[in-house]
């Protein structure tokens, strides 16, 4: 396995303790590589691929297949909407349009700006809550579209003031 | 000196427990030794999250109910220190709450909410293991199965399969390595039971399943847990590690011949990895396909090798039949139904949370008795039961037991335990649309008439909820329906229609009322609602700046109101106000 080839790869981070040379060793690997970098990249599979010896195609093809792995970056804040039954039927959809109408984003989109990304999610578990939303670990419920503009504007803010910092 | 316990499954750390115990451990720092802290599981009544737990040593705990971080200062002083209780805070007692423990009768949440689910000892101390030890000890293979099939047991994981008999399958297999899988993959998004049990109790999981695995001769076996479930996952490492160093896993378990290991597998976010063909191919690292069947897993499962796949919640029943005997847990339920159910409550109902009933009982008496009936005292329109796979049961018809068989007639199933419950302002159109884009995404793509029929049915669908709908709509879905059916390899496109036919079935007058009057009952199709400003509109003019056809006017500091010729119904002017002004009608 560790040939001259694996140079190349060296400062890829993947936990290759998961590797324990079996089949059926594909999902926990690349769940350990967008662990480590938040997205599966292209370099990711090759690295995968030159490990295992399966082809960077089927690689792809699980990748694609499972909705947790991502093929992009995230932004630096991740907003989940839940969409389980409960969310749902206690007005899901409305939480929805409103954070489409702040931020302009639709699910699975990430802005230009690299600060918001939004994803729909099947219930969280708080369902007494509903309708609900996941601002990175934070949860939020109870929500009607004033409440949530607030709780957006106010990450807004935040990231707003935190970009300036960094650049400054 | 009294002892507190808070409930920290994920309903309760969503809720913000975690910050409340932290407040707890601070107030512990300042005053050490003047109460003893501990976490729980899930105890069930999700909807007072947070909940604590007090007992003094002696007599009945009590629990108070949405418990913040302020409150825990004054908990500490006046009833932890001070010793009175603050009835004000209480959630059961006289006149509280009264129904929702009494009624249920909890065989697998036996320990959920009552121990620390990060304590195999508090598990040993209320006869944990004490079933393993039974069946290694007094009993031989033959007879745990045989025990198995007198509980009438049957899989909880959706399909209803008896459990004795799929055992006695794999069992009977031929084959010298076998396989035990538990489907943690809870893929219907309004059901929690699963999760809940993992996270409050995950040794009764593992005591379940090296009990099959003595039942059936495997040693090795994998959990396969969907991702999103952190909580559990981590509850389950630390209880397979606990679990080893006590002797209950690893080799020559209590001093018997008996060999088995417990791996967790993580899901990756595919519903239809719940199919049990389809979970092996995702444990195999392949996309999670499922195939046709048979060979069925119990001949050929896992590496091809016979496997046995039972749900948590089967498991999690397991011990407590080794050890209190099939008869006594066939004493429960119906003739086609034994034992007890979970049910993950949600929607428009005063109690949500999680329930365990003896089958038989009335789906009303769970919704009214056990759960305080309908928010705002509403009326009850219809429930809905098993999920994407499921289907709608009216109001008229929920006093039929729960039972396989009679939930089987109405058109709905079992399920694997999500129940919610709709009111009026439940759209049942809406609902069903809700379920389809569900299928219709997770469909894994293999089957045409899964992939495309699910598609062209959602899109009619979706027309008749925007008020474009004809009536010859509603045949083409009842055709398609059937089709779709029958030309689908697994369990996802057989049962995806049900949610759209229990709906055509029982509630037409909806779907005619969208498509011919271009109304929706319910008041939730945006596009068939007129919106009007109200009074406490205070003449922001954002709704106005927002309208895309400039079909809002009104000066500054006034009241504004929508032209309803020029208005669209796209609902921004709802979504931006902040004032509770626009309404919908
Ligand atoms: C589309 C689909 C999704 C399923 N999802 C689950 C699931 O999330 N959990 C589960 O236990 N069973 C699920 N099942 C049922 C399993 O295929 C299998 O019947 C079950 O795990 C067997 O265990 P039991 O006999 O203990 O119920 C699903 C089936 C289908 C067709
Ligand atoms: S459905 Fe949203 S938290 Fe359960």
């Amino acid at each position: 396995m560790a040939d001259n080839n694996t140079q190349e790869f060296k400062p890829f981070n993947v936990d290759l303790w998961k590797y324990d040379g079996k089949k059926g060793a594909l999902i926990p690997l690349l769940q350990s590589a967008q662990d480590t970098y938040g997205y599966v990249s292209e370099k990711a599979i090759d690295y995968i691929s030159h490990v295992t010896g399966i082809a960077s195609a089927d690689i792809y093809g699980v990748v694609t297949f499972y909705a947790q792995f991502r093929t992009k970056p995230l932004g630096k804040n991740v907003i989940k909407i839940c969409n389980g039954t409960a969310c749902h039927v206690n007005g899901a959809r409305p939480i929805y349009e409103t954070i489409q109408d702040e931020l302009d984003l639709t699910y699975e989109e990430t802005s230009d700006d690299g600060l918001f990304s939004l994803l729909s999610v099947a219930c969280i578990g708080c369902c007494s809550l509903a309708p609900v939303i996941t601002i990175n670990d934070e949860t939020f419920g109870r929500l009607t579209p004033p409440k949530l503009r607030k709780v957006i504007r106010s990450f807004k803010r935040k990231a707003k003031e935190l970009a300036k910092q960094e650049s400054e | 000196m009294k002892t507190v316990k808070v409930g920290l499954g994920t309903c309760g750390i969503s809720a913000g427990g975690e910050k409340v115990f932290r407040a707890f451990q601070d107030e512990l720092k300042e005053r050490p030794n003047s109460f003893v802290l501990q976490e729980t599981g899930c105890i069930g009544m999700c909807y007072r999250e947070v909940l604590v737990e007090v007992s003094n040593g002696s007599g009945e705990p009590y629990m108070y109910g949405e418990i913040t971080p302020d409150r825990v200062g004054q908990m500490v002083e006046e009833d932890l220190i001070g010793g009175k209780i603050i009835e004000d805070w209480l959630v059961t007692g006289e006149g509280r709450e009264v129904g929702f423990f009494e009624n249920q009768t909890r065989i697998v949440l036996r320990n959920c909410g009552k121990i620390d689910p990060g304590s195999i000892e508090e598990y040993i101390e209320r006869d944990g293991y004490k079933g393993l030890e039974k069946a290694l000890k007094n009993m031989t293979p033959e007879d745990v199965i045989e025990q198995v099939e007198k509980s009438g047991l049957r899989g909880r994981g959706g399909g209803g399969f008896p459990t004795g008999m799929k055992w006695k399958f794999t069992r009977g297999a031929k084959g010298d390595k076998k396989y035990i899988i538990c489907n943690a993959d809870e893929g219907d998004p309004g059901a929690f039971m699963d999760r809940s049990v993992l996270e409050s109790d995950p040794h009764s999981v593992l005591e379940g399943m090296a009990i099959a695995a003595y039942a059936i001769g495997s040693d090795e076996s994998y959990i396969y847990c969907r991702a999103e479930y952190p909580k559990a996952i981590a509850r389950l490492r630390q209880a397979i590690a606990q679990a080893k160093q006590k002797g209950f896993l690893g080799e020559k378990i209590l001093g018997s011949d008996f060999n088995f290991t417990i791996k967790i597998k993580e899901g990756a976010g595919a519903f239809v990895c719940g199919e049990e063909t389809a979970l092996i191919h995702s444990i195999e690292g392949l996309r999670g396909m499922p195939r046709f069947r048979p060979p069925f897993p119990a001949i050929s499962g896992l590496w091809e090798k016979p496997t046995n796949i039972n749900n948590v919640e089967t498991f999690a029943n397991v011990p407590w039949i080794i050890t209190n005997g099939g008869e006594a847990y066939a004493k429960y339920g119906t003739e086609d139904s034994k034992g007890t159910k979970v049910f993950a409550m949600a929607g428009k109902v005063k109690r949500t949370g999680l329930v365990e009933v003896p089958m038989g009982v009335t789906i009303k008496e769970v919704v009214f008795d056990i759960c305080g009936g309908i928010i705002d005292d509403n009326e009850l329109k219809a429930v809905q039961m098993g999920g994407p796979s499921g289907g709608c049961i009216p109001a008229s018809m929920c006093d039929i037991p729960i039972d396989y068989q009679q939930i089987n007639k109405t058109g709905a199933i079992m399920g694997s335990g999500g129940l919610i419950v709709m009111d009026s302002t439940t759209c049942m159109v809406d609902v069903a649309r809700f379920f389809l884009t569900f299928t219709q995404e997770e469909s894994c793509g293999k089957c045409t008439f899964c992939r495309i029929g699910t598609k062209r049915m959602l899109e009619i669908l979706v027309r008749i909820t925007m008020g474009e709908g004809t009536m010859a709509d509603l045949d083409n879905l009842e055709e398609l329906s059937g089709q779709i059916k029958n030309a689908s390899l697994c369990g996802l496109g057989q049962t995806a229609p049900n949610p759209v036919l229990t709906t055509l079935k029982y509630f037409r007058e909806e779907y005619v009322a969208h498509i011919e009057d271009k109304k929706c009952p319910a008041h939730e199709c945006s596009a068939l609602l007129t919106y009007t400003i109200n009074d406490k509109c205070t003449g922001c003019v954002v709704c106005a700046k927002a309208c895309p056809t400039e079909a809002i006017t009104g000066e500054k500091k006034q009241l504004h109101t929508v032209h309803q010729d020029q208005c669209i119904k796209c609902g921004k002017c709802y979504t931006v106000c902040r004032f509770d002004a626009v309404e919908k009608v």
